[in-house]
């Protein structure tokens, strides 16, 4: 019996309930963020009802309003598609940063591999979160730097992945064929190495779209999101003050990123399952 | 050892130094006139303050030339002006830097001996209920956003059940001394040190079961069965020594988190630190408080590496530090 190895990959990520669970949650949270600002075409910023109306008192606005009587449920779908687009967007960026430093340093080794590492790791070391803070309080907290800035500060695990991977491919034989063959490095890198590194990229990137939507949340909240954007984050921040009075206001936005964030750690694993089946589950 | 310890010394300043290149280049990169990044929002209108920093920064020199004089200045500890709060940025640092060591180090401490603990007792009951109750709560934490977290923990233990203090490093006005203060400081410090370490927390415990049932694979943990050394010293002596390596590695990685999560717990907990300083610079756009706290969160940072580091070769003699 054959199958095809996609289908055998499907079989093992199916195997793992946790990750069906996840991509359940994740696929609702897509459909919301793709349809919903189509069914609920209104500015989450317009004022619909009284202030501080509490969760399932009126059935035109099921999540109740905040502060300014904005309406929640409306907020929510228009924050699901900022914080899958911050998610899925920085992470590529970070991929296109931490791919070639990873792939030049370890197929070329050397000085080069020395000057891109020890780049890396000062990355790595720096506080991100603060760096974050201080490229977006500088720079105008728009979508577009929002995006750059998570990315900047979220490239290098990437880079130390596809540098030891191409570290062990490259004294495979079927490389050391690609050389004979006359093909260049950049051939090589492209056509042979980074094909074979994939599996373990994919599944760190996924991870990264979680820990990417956790992070834009928590700049969010903290006033440096896009002013002209509704998230989740922005919700919990605007509602910190009033905690006490309405704290449904903050409990709602954190739960929907709590879904949505677990949802994509529950696929990364099992992406890890299905693409990596040799392996012994790690932590990263 | 003490060639180790410099060692990691020498690279720290490199660090050090880097970050404040990349501070000035921030200065110079941000939209407007240098001058006027400096002085903050508040002090930009005032054209002989304007003068006065383009004088004192020769910011009609050349690049480097200013650098130097940048550079110069941090090394001797000046860190700038604050225009907006009328003092120095690194005498307001040097005020909130304890309240942060404080609640960083504690939240760093929790993390590691709860996660620790939980990670070895999941992997001794691994595929039992208290596994799946253990793995499944750090995952959720895993994935809950710290800001969040804090501000249901101030809701559910200040707020409603009235137990912990939800705000604040003291209580404003009891003039508490000795142990009583201290032990008014450690109710204060309760909430915000679990909630920061709450995520870290979650993390360590997925390492060390991981870690724990991999080196329980190896042939050393079996020729010590096979020897009938009883579970329990084999579970503390062979495993666990071997297990805690990863975990310490990490560790060392994660201090860089822990002090920029410092921010969003700070902020929640009105907890006096560099972190609720840093927030009050963003909406104030005090940029000189923004930078000199991202400049001393990278040497705590570079600290607790130096600390870990220390720890790894202490835990482990294998280790011969070639640098």
């Amino acid at each position: 019996m054959s199958r095809s190895p996609l289908a055998l990959a499907w079989r093992r990520f199916a195997q793992n309930r946790g990750a069906v669970v996840g991509l359940a949650i994740l696929l609702v949270v897509v459909l919301v963020a793709v349809l919903g600002p189509t069914l609920m075409p209104q500015s989450p910023w317009r004022m619909v009802g009284r202030p501080f109306l509490p969760p399932l008192t009126d059935a035109a606005l099921p999540l109740g309003t905040d502060a300014v009587g904005r309406d929640v449920l409306t907020g929510l779908v228009h924050g699901a598609r900022v914080s899958l687009l911050v998610g899925l967007v920085s992470t590529l960026v970070a991929l296109l940063i931490g791919v070639p430093v990873g792939a030049l340093a370890g197929y070329f080794g050397g000085w080069v591999d020395d000057a891109l590492m020890r780049f890396t790791e000062f990355f790595q070391t720096i506080p991100s979160f603060a760096l974050a803070i201080v490229l977006l309080a500088i720079f105008q907290p728009s979508l577009f730097w929002i995006i750059l800035t998570i990315a900047i500060v979220s490239w290098p695990p990437v880079a130390r992945l596809v540098r030891g991977e191409v570290l062990s491919l490259r004294t495979r034989e079927y490389i050391e064929a690609a050389i004979l063959s006359g093909q260049t490095s950049l051939q090589i890198i492209i056509r042979q190495v980074l094909p074979n590194a994939l599996p373990p990229i994919i599944v760190l990137a996924s991870l990264m779209v979680a820990t990417a939507i956790l992070l834009e949340s928590s700049l969010s909240f903290l006033g440096l999101g896009d002013p002209n954007v509704m998230s989740w984050g922005y919700m919990i921040g605007a509602a910190r003050t009033v905690l006490r009075t309405a704290w449904w206001l903050s409990f709602i936005p954190g739960i929907a990123i709590l879904l949505t964030v677990l949802a994509l750690n529950l696929i990364g694993e099992g992406l890890n399952d299905a693409l990596n089946p040799r392996l012994q589950r790690r932590e990263e | 050892m003490a060639r180790f310890i410099l060692a990691r010394l020498v690279k720290a300043v490199f660090i050090l130094l880097a970050i404040l290149v990349l501070n000035f280049s921030l200065i110079h990169a941000a939209p407007g006139d240098p001058a006027s990044v400096m002085a903050g929002e508040a002090g930009a209108t005032d054209e002989q303050f304007l003068e006065d920093l383009r004088r004192r920064f020769g910011l009609d020199q050349p690049f480097h030339v200013q650098l130097w004089i940048y550079i110069k200045g941090a090394v001797q500890l000046d860190l700038g002006y604050s225009y907006r709060r009328g003092m120095p940025v690194a005498d307001l640092i040097w005020d909130r830097l304890p309240a942060t060591l404080l609640l960083t180090a504690t939240a760093f401490v929790i993390s590691i001996v709860f996660g620790v603990i939980a990670g070895v007792a999941a992997a001794a009951r691994q595929g039992r209920w208290s596994d799946s109750i253990i793995s499944a709560l750090a995952l959720l934490f895993y994935a809950t956003p710290l800001f969040w977290v804090a501000l249901m923990a101030a809701l559910l233990f200040s707020v409603v059940l009235g137990w912990l203090p939800g705000f604040g490093y003291e209580t404003v006005g009891a003039n508490y001394t000795g142990f009583a203060r201290a032990l008014d400081i450690g109710r204060h410090l309760v909430l915000p040190a679990t909630t920061l370490g709450l995520f870290f927390t979650a993390i360590y415990v997925r390492m060390t079961r991981a870690s724990m049932l991999e080196v329980s694979r190896l042939d050393f943990v079996k020729t010590a069965r096979a020897k009938g050394l009883s579970p329990g010293v084999i579970q503390r002596r062979h495993i666990l020594r071997n297990a805690l390596l990863p975990v310490i590695t990490l560790a060392g990685l994660q201090a860089g988190q822990i002090v920029g999560g410092a921010v969003l717990t700070e902020t929640v907990f009105a907890w006096p630190g560099i972190g609720r300083l840093m927030f009050e610079a963003i909406s104030q756009r005090d940029y000189n408080v923004l930078l000199g706290v991202f400049f001393v969160s990278a040497a705590m940072v570079l600290l607790f590496n130096l600390i870990t580091d220390i720890v790894y070769v202490i835990v482990d003699p294998r280790i011969r530090i070639t640098e």
